[in-house]
């Protein structure tokens, strides 16, 4: 790729007001690095997820899976997450068009859309805490369960910050229509966190329900 | 790079519509209710383990295609993704196969 070279003979502060940096490859820098940060971390949640999987049912003292999760309250948190991702979808589409009070308004819906499915996920952690009496130290499956959990809750939450950042500067109107890439790839790696929400979802709950 | 591909990838502001996204949304939506339907239905219990995952790889093929725009962007980008799907495949058999 002849980007060192091609960046330096851009303007300074080019990348800074928005002008998409091109690979050889004729694709801006920020989705080929954005797609290779979400091809490392479909590789880190993997490792995640089947270490759950290997030792979910290894623990000597309870509680175990099968008794804990709590199918309803996390299938609505699922649903918030699915419909987060449409209304990111909606706004890269806006931001595509130009529109920035619309990016602004999406962007605002889907960080509310995370907070609904934060809210829900930390109150399923409390009510595990306080009424199954697990912890991550409880056993096997608590110290798995929080960390997979615990490791998805931060993805969303840098990408409520990071999803801040740009509805801020959408509202305020400089987020202009030649900014778009990075509304696209803050909904990369919004996407990329629900999708791993899908396997989670599977994985860790329905498969448990079903006593698979 | 072909001609094709470079018009795909500078063109970038070609994805889907609002009715395609709502359209994926809607179908989200329904894949989740039959999803968390079919765990209840005795008849499926034999083969709940693949009807769940082949749920939820076309809830996770619908985002990544559409949400993600990989059906309409740069085929460089499936690419890069697919290879990190292969490996954290590889990362999943290799773990499974040391700690189980």
């Amino acid at each position: 790729m002849s980007h060192s070279s091609h960046a330096a003979s851009m303007p300074a502060g080019a990348a800074a007001h928005g002008h998409e940096h091109h690979t050889s490859l004729g694709i801006p820098n920020h989705k080929l690095a954005t797609w290779l940060f979400i091809a490392s971390e479909s590789m880190f949640f993997a490792a995640l997820i089947t270490t759950y999987m290997v030792f979910r049912y290894r623990s000597v003292v309870g509680p175990h899976p099968d008794e804990v999760v709590n199918i309803p309250l996390t299938t609505v948190s699922t649903f918030i997450l699915l419909m987060s991702s449409l209304t990111m979808a909606l706004g890269v589409s806006a931001a595509q068009r130009g529109e920035s009070k619309a990016v602004g308004r999406f962007l605002l819906f889907t960080i509310l859309g995370g907070i609904g499915f934060l809210v829900i996920q930390f109150y399923e952690w409390w009510h595990l805490a306080h009424h199954y009496g697990l912890t991550w130290n409880t056993n096997i499956f608590g110290s798995i369960f929080y960390i997979l959990t615990g490791f998805h809750k931060a993805h969303v939450i840098f990408g409520m910050i990071w999803l801040a950042v740009l509805a801020v500067s959408a509202f305020r109107g400089t987020l202009r229509r030649e900014h778009a890439v990075h509304v696209d790839v803050a909904g990369l790696y919004w996407h990329f966190v629900d999708v791993v929400w899908i396997v989670i979802f599977t994985v860790v709950f329905l498969l448990t329900e079903a006593g698979v | 790079m072909g001609e094709r591909a470079m018009d795909r990838a500078h063109a970038g502001h070609a994805h889907a519509g609002t009715r395609e996204y709502l359209k994926v949304g809607v179908m989200l939506f329904v894949l989740t209710v039959v999803e968390v339907a079919v765990i209840y239905l005795e008849a499926l219990r034999p083969v709940l383990a693949p009807v769940l995952v082949g749920l939820s790889a076309w809830k996770f093929l619908l985002v990544a295609s559409v949400f993600m725009h990989l059906k309409y962007d740069s085929r460089v980008y499936s690419g890069f993704f697919a290879v990190g799907v292969v490996l954290a495949i590889l990362i999943a058999l290799a773990v499974t196969a040391i700690l189980a």
